[in-house]
């Protein structure tokens, strides 16, 4: 999850992941949260453009999602999809 | 926060090194401010960026940052590799190209803002020292965003990051009036509103010709040309058109004469055309303004200096054998290099992007003398506003080359222009005027050349009678009956009148010499014959008087002998004289 400093929309992010995360995937998650502000290089490799910006990189596909994640039914939309894909 | 003092310097300004950009906002954009630039699509909007940039860091040593919310920044630089602006020795460390796209398969929920990429933007600006940014196609990105507020925002926070480090900014935004929903069209007039300075591009179809133009739609704090320039997109980029008139006073004034080719006409105006001057040659259809050109081109070749014909209306082939027929040998000089003749049949294009043609292919060839025949037809292509323009340039143009430049324009006998000035109004900015008519008379078409005007030059006023033949170009002697000048047929009669006038006065005098001689003959012998008259007379006269004098002689001798005969004595002769 890259974030921007402590912003409105960073937070909300955060905390919206957190929740979603321990809903549907209780102790089966991990999150990394960057902070562009403490480390743009990190993002300027990422190519981080828009913040806040979640990032799934396992398992496999990564997926994008960008936004304060305060509609969760995107999410579950593209899990959803995944899931059927399998 | 910034600190504001009264602003008592004049606004500093970027240059873009875009021709005659920096001319009309006197110096470039606003340094330090942002710029807004906005156009349809193919305006030309990534390449005024780009150019923007790179002069930065040609020119200045300054690192500039391009980020393309649009355009793969790969494909970009590939395609402005075909400009010839030496992107090869460009230090990576000078241009930096951020991908800013978004990627099709990103999903989006809930809010979202830019200030994670003005981070890692700020942290290379900070690596790389960059004083220069674009950010190309803006409206990608706010498009994005859920609502005209938040769209309001994040432009708001691009300026105020823009202004806070103190860089000099350039927005790029599609402005694509017909399509743009109501909300874009909002955000697009909240960015013109934000920035200080705003710049439209546009292109347009008129009578279907393709015209570029550019306007300078504000500039905070500084004065600027408000007029729509047009631009073309040339081998060096932008070339937008300005008439550098300022510059002009730079440029050297001559007093050398180059010849016109026709040695008479030379003579008319007092040596030749002037050198660095713009000749005008008009006339009607088939008054071989062609040929004055093709001759004038002829005696630059000879002088050794390089020449461009432009024609308008021939190929190079059928100019080169139309003017062997009068005499002109143009073959060897084409052949040789010295002669380049450009077809401009083939250009197609506005009026300024044939201009700019012209100025490419003449510095290139390193032209000395220039020909454009016919120029009239730059009238006729695009609109009348934009073609006095476009020759006001192609003057201006060669003058701060230095090259003598010879243009033909057609007059048509009908249109009532007749010599009060061609459509273009270059009459009144070439320096000679020279028109050729026909004149009818005694049921003939005799050409006549007649000098309007030449600045400068104390030149004939005469209406001569233009001759071609295939031994050259040449101008008749004048002869004039009745305060009329005679042309064709009729000088040809005067001419054999005034030689069988001669002749017969010629031969009169030999028959009055003749018959003098024969008078004077006679009168001598009458004078012989009166003098031996004289002479004879004269002796006639001798002997009277030597007889004469001998009988009185013998008189007064006579009686003293007499006397001495008869052996008297001296009393008796006395007696007997008494007388």
């Amino acid at each position: 999850m890259y974030v921007a400093g402590e912003t409105q929309n960073s937070c909300k992010a955060i905390a919206n992941l957190k929740s979603f995360c321990l809903l549907n995937f209780a102790g089966r998650f991990e999150i990394e949260v960057v902070d562009v502000f403490k480390d743009p290089i990190r993002a300027l490799e990422d190519k981080i453009l828009l913040t806040p910006t979640l990032v799934r990189v396992a398992p496999l596909p990564v997926l994008k999602v960008i936004g304060s994640l305060s509609d969760s039914e995107p999410l579950l939309n593209l899990l959803d999809q995944e899931a059927l894909s399998v | 926060m910034r600190s504001f003092t009264t602003n008592t310097v004049v606004l500093s300004k970027a240059s873009t090194g875009i021709e005659g950009f920096d001319d009309i906002t006197g110096g470039g954009l606003p340094d330090g401010r942002t710029t807004l630039l906005e156009g349809d699509a193919g305006s030309g909007k990534t390449l005024f960026g780009f150019q923007f940039l790179m002069h930065g860091a040609q020119s200045f040593e300054e690192p500039g940052i391009f980020v393309a919310f649009e355009e793969e920044p790969d494909r970009i630089v590939a395609n402005f590799k075909a400009f010839d602006w030496k992107m090869a020795e460009l230090q990576e460390n000078q241009l930096f190209f951020m991908d800013a796209r978004i990627s099709t398969d990103m999903v989006q929920s809930g809010e979202f803002d830019i200030s994670g990429m003005l981070a890692a933007l700020e942290a290379k600006v900070g690596e790389m020292g960059a004083k220069r940014i674009v950010f190309d196609a803006v409206d990608v990105i706010l498009a994005l965003l859920p609502d005209g507020t938040t769209r309001k925002r994040e432009v708001y926070r691009l300026h105020e990051w823009l202004l806070s480090l103190g860089l000099t900014g350039l927005i790029t935004a599609k402005s694509d009036n017909e399509r743009m929903g109501s909300e874009a069209h909002e955000a697009l007039s909240f960015m013109q509103f934000m920035v200080d300075c705003s710049v439209v591009l546009n292109h347009r179809v008129a009578l279907g010709v393709s015209q570029r133009n550019l306007r300078v739609r504000k500039f905070r704090g500084s004065g600027f040309d408000e007029n729509e320039a047009p631009f073309v997109i040339g081998k060096r980029g932008f070339d937008v058109a300005r008439a550098r008139t300022v510059s002009r006073h730079e440029t050297n004034v001559s007093n050398e004469r180059v010849s016109s080719g026709v040695t008479r006409l030379d003579t008319m105006l007092g040596g030749g055309y002037y050198r660095g001057a713009s000749i005008l040659i008009t006339g009607s259809p088939g008054t071989a303004k062609t040929t004055l050109s093709g001759a004038f081109a002829e005696a630059a070749c000879r002088r050794g200096e390089p020449t461009t014909f432009f024609s308008f209306d021939s190929d190079a082939n059928e100019i080169i054998r139309n003017l062997t027929s009068v005499g002109i040998e143009l073959g060897p000089y084409v052949k040789c290099g010295l002669l380049s003749i450009v077809s401009a049949r083939t250009m197609s294009g506005s009026a300024e992007t044939i201009l700019v043609h012209i100025k490419t292919r003449a510095k290139e060839h390193g032209s000395r003398c220039l020909v454009i025949d016919p120029v009239s037809t730059l009238a006729k292509i695009g609109n009348e506003l934009t073609a006095h323009g476009v020759a006001e340039r192609l003057i201006d143009f060669s003058k701060s080359e230095g090259s003598t430049l010879l243009c033909t324009s057609l007059l048509d006998e009908l249109s009532g222009h007749a010599e009060g000035g061609s459509p273009l109004q270059i009459s009144t900015m070439a320096d000679t005027w020279i028109h050729l008519n026909y004149l009818v008379q005694a049921g003939e078409r005799n050409r006549g050349l007649s000098i309007i005007k030449s600045r400068g030059t104390a030149h004939s006023n005469q209406v001569r009678e233009l001759i071609l033949s295939d031994e050259g170009v040449t101008l008749a002697d004048i002869y004039t009956a009745g305060g009329e000048v005679l042309m064709g047929t009729m000088r040809w009669e005067k001419e054999s009148a005034e030689r069988l006038k001669n002749e017969v006065a010629s031969v009169e005098e030999r028959l009055k010499l003749v018959t003098l001689e024969a008078e004077e003959a006679v009168l001598e012998v009458r004078a012989k014959s009166l003098q031996t008259e004289l002479l004879a007379k004269k002796v006639e006269k001798e002997l009277l008087t030597r007889t004469t004098g001998s009988r009185e002689g013998e008189l007064a001798s006579m009686p003293g002998r007499m006397s001495e005969l008869r052996g008297s004595d001296d009393s008796a002769a006395k007696e007997c004289d008494p007388s």
